[in-house]
């Protein structure tokens, strides 16, 4: 059975006036349809706007669709009584690190969720060791939170997460502001995460080299999904890439500008390896 | 010399347990018109050190001289200073606050004391140079999109009329064609208007296609200054210092040590392409032995 489920997806942003009455309604999502299944790993790429934030709220309630359903393994999410249930089931991991760390101590900030999921104090330790090990981050336990690096703390926020054992981790960009490194550190516990504990990730980004590993691709423009398939599948087509404000790998580009000088080379490289085995062939 | 940094060190909480040392012994000139990007790690010092060129930060010990004069000398006018080195905070779109894009814009240049028509101006300009459309001049900032409003913000910049142009990761969170058009933007002030470019930023690829020259700061310290190919050389020293060479270096080494004749020092697409094609000519016509 699929973990997440849209049907007819359709959310509106609605603009109050300043006396409070609602003046326009702004349409975010339009009929949108998917499915997820469990341990899959989707990325969600689309310019800014495009709807690919608004769609992820919904995986874990903090938006309810105006129209049609979503269903998180099984429950749907307009069920008010169902809330904290889906939640526990999706958590999420947002854009800046300094925005949702709460604790002054680490093993504090991850004990967090659990201790709200009521969870007894023997099993919150055992989930705050698990998920910290889990980040590579145990041996930062005792440390505040604020003496970290930006990847650091990214990855003390999907700790938090995992605490909770959720099936589901939605990260909205939760590369943007970190440096080369910080960003290979949390894409490889994502990775890790996705791999081991079979957790299934969405993952929204504008980094078009971190989508290389996703199992599928989602596309979005204007709240719908236009173009859905494999990496591979979606990075053939760089010029419909380009007409929606995103691009392809550099290795891709690097590929496709060959190409279109003559090079025979396939059309679907997406790793430097592949690029290379391709290009010593054919010396 | 535009500015120059003579032996600047700074230390936060200076005399306090907390005392951390951010900069030590950084001595640095910036010629007129240069476009130069500074990459380091979080926590490397990058931040501490711009704030010093705009004077926001005073140093410890040391000296900044800008246009000749010593920014820190008694009388000198910081105020006067910072209308000629503007400073892009990250993700400025969180500093707007007027009512309308062209009312945001006018506050720099109001502040200078100019004339409500000189402001008006002054901001039509800026709004211009960054591609905002004159039908958005009258709406309100809020309604923008992402991209269009972090370009309000860098008019808001602009409309003092700066010589030194600096930016903190102005491309942070943008989609693809954001970040192409900030960029773009960006080497259109240096080049049309001869701003100098003082640029942060955690993107090898941006640095190897836009900047001329490369500033790595490692623990408080010039680590790496040239060209960003001289740099990009040292790529597993970078690697070291949580940073990276573009993803082309990477392919252009695979492809030497895989028997194909290519410049490793190629350090973007259209470098890559031409020096690829030319060895694989060369290889067919068998000039050269491979």
């Amino acid at each position: 059975m699929s973990i997440i489920r849209a049907e007819h997806l359709g959310f509106n942003y609605v603009k109050y006036s300043d006396s409070n009455e609602s003046e326009e309604t702004v349409r975010a999502v339009e009929n949108v349809d998917f499915e997820v299944e469990k341990g899959e790993f989707i990325a969600i790429l689309g310019h800014n706007g495009s709807g690919k934030s608004t769609l992820a709220k919904h995986i874990n309630a903090l938006l309810i669709p105006s129209e049609g359903t979503m269903w998180v393994d099984g429950i749907n999410t307009s069920e008010e009584e169902e809330l904290w249930k889906v939640r526990q089931k999706a958590g999420m991991v947002f854009q800046n690190p300094d925005n949702q760390i709460i604790g002054t101590i680490v093993d504090e900030d991850v004990a967090f969720g659990p201790e709200n999921l009521g969870v007894g104090t023997d099993d919150i330790w055992k989930r705050v060791d698990d998920a910290l090990a889990g980040v590579g981050m145990l041996g930062f336990r005792d440390r505040s939170p604020n003496r970290l690096s930006g990847g650091q703390k990214q990855r003390v926020a999907i700790a938090g997460v995992v605490a909770m054992h959720p099936d589901c981790i939605v990260l909205d960009e939760p590369t943007a502001m970190l440096d080369p490194n910080g960003r290979k550190e949390v894409l490889e516990v994502v990775r890790e995460l996705n791999r081991k504990e079979k957790v299934t990730v969405i993952l929204i980004t504008h980094y078009m080299e971190e989508v290389v590993f996703a199992d599928r691709v989602f596309v979005m423009d204007s709240g719908r999904i236009i173009l859905q398939g494999t990496p591979r599948e979606v990075f053939s087509q760089v010029e419909t890439l380009k007409k929606y404000r995103l691009s392809v790998p550099q290795v891709t580009e690097l590929a496709y500008e060959l190409r279109s000088s003559g090079c025979d080379i396939p059309a679907d490289i997406l790793t430097a390896d592949e690029l290379v085995e391709a290009l010593c062939r054919l010396n | 010399m535009q500015i120059e940094l003579k032996d600047v060190s700074y230390t936060y909480g200076l005399n306090t347990v907390y005392e951390v040392s951010a900069l030590s012994g950084i001595n640095l000139s910036v010629k007129e018109g240069e476009f130069i990007a500074i990459a380091g790690q979080t926590g490397s010092g990058k931040s501490t050190l711009i704030q010093h060129l705009n004077g926001l930060i005073r140093p410890t010990s040391g000296r900044i001289l800008f246009e000749g004069k010593d920014i820190w000398e008694e009388g000198y006018d910081l105020r006067e200073l910072r209308t000629h080195v503007g400073l892009v905070f990250q993700y400025p779109e969180n500093q707007l606050f007027e009512t309308t894009v062209v009312k945001d814009v006018m506050f720099g240049p109001r502040n200078q004391g100019l004339s409500e028509e000189e402001c008006r101006q002054r901001a039509e300009e800026a709004l211009k140079l960054v591609g905002i459309p004159e039908e958005l001049l009258e709406t309100s900032p809020f309604d923008l999109s992402g991209g269009q409003k972090r370009r309000v913000a860098v008019a808001g910049v602009l409309a003092m009329n700066p010589e030194v142009l600096i930016l903190d990761e102005p491309t942070a969170g943008l989609d693809p064609a954001g970040r192409e058009e900030i960029l773009t933007l960006i080497r259109r002030l240096r080049d049309r208007q001869g701003i100098t470019i003082i640029l942060v930023s955690h993107s090898m690829e941006d640095v190897a296609s836009y900047a001329g020259r490369m500033i790595v700061i490692h623990q408080g310290k010039i680590a790496f200054d040239g060209t960003p190919r001289q740099v990009f050389a040292h790529y597993r020293e970078l690697e070291e210092i949580g940073l990276a060479a573009p993803q082309i270096t990477y392919i252009m080494h695979a492809l030497k040590k895989g028997g194909l004749d290519v410049d490793v020092n190629a350090i973007t697409v259209s470098e890559a392409k031409r020096s690829i094609l030319l060895a694989l000519a060369m290889a067919r016509s068998g000039t050269v032995h491979v």
